[in-house]
């Protein structure tokens, strides 16, 4: 399925990307799996989503834990924790 | 109920005023974040960070008497002593009103998607969420779990 993802902050300077639309294997069906399969592109993915980093997710503008599902069309956000007020 | 998120400046005044037209407010705290020695720029998620403040605020709303209600961020570059924040909420009384504009401050500072980003002398750099924030959120859930016992 095809899905957008979006960086944030801290995050979308990491990885040198704000975002971008890409189709993920049958397999992937939560957050947590997007999670790991942009973890496996390796370099500063597999940094940024390694466990011990605090990243929050978005899907469609709702956050969610990691166990949440993803379907198509879904807009997935991922960044670190807030910073405003 | 007003959200917005803006780059450009606010006026209290203006805002309060507005606030204050129904016959039947007696008061409006308010509360406002200034930049503070280090000039910053902010980045948010636009769509999220007003659908988010909506919701914060109709939490407000289910907790106190909450006549009616400002909440202005701004974002983009923004250099110390400016305005970055407001939150400004109207009610018949003044215990209402305080308790609502600090719970919708808490909240905002750790759930709607914005991120500081320092200029500092040595280099730019992201501001740490601090855990501090998380407990002056969280002290809002006991104090809710209290009252219902």
């Amino acid at each position: 399925m095809k899905v957008k993802v979006l960086f944030f902050a801290a995050l979308r300077e990491q990885l040198g990307n704000p975002g971008e639309e890409i189709e993920l294997p049958a397999d992937v069906t939560s957050v947590a799996g997007l999670r790991s399969h942009l973890k496996s592109r390796g370099g500063a993915y597999e940094k940024a989503f390694s466990e011990k980093t605090l990243v929050r997710t978005a899907v469609n503008q709702d956050m969610v834990s990691a166990t949440a599902r993803i379907k198509p069309g879904d807009e997935i956000a991922f960044f670190p924790p807030v910073t405003g007020g | 109920m007003k959200v917005s998120v803006q780059e450009a400046d606010f006026d209290l005044g203006q805002e309060v005023k507005a606030l204050s037209q129904d016959p039947k407010v007696g008061a409006v705290a308010s509360f406002i974040g200034v930049v503070r020695e280090v000039p910053m720029t902010l980045e948010h998620y636009a769509g999220m960070t007003e659908r988010e403040i909506g919701k914060i605020v109709e939490e407000a709303r289910l907790r106190w008497q909450v006549m009616d209600c400002t909440v202005i961020h701004r974002f983009g570059e923004l250099r110390p002593t400016e305005q970055i924040v407001l939150v400004a909420v109207a009610s018949a009384h003044r215990g209402d009103a305080f308790a609502a504009c600090e719970f919708i401050m808490d909240y905002l500072k750790t759930r709607a998607p914005f991120w500081k980003k320092e200029a500092r002398p040595e280099g730019a750099r992201w501001v740490e969420a601090r855990s501090s924030d998380d407990q002056a959120a969280q002290r809002w859930t006991i104090k809710r779990a209290e009252g219902k016992s």
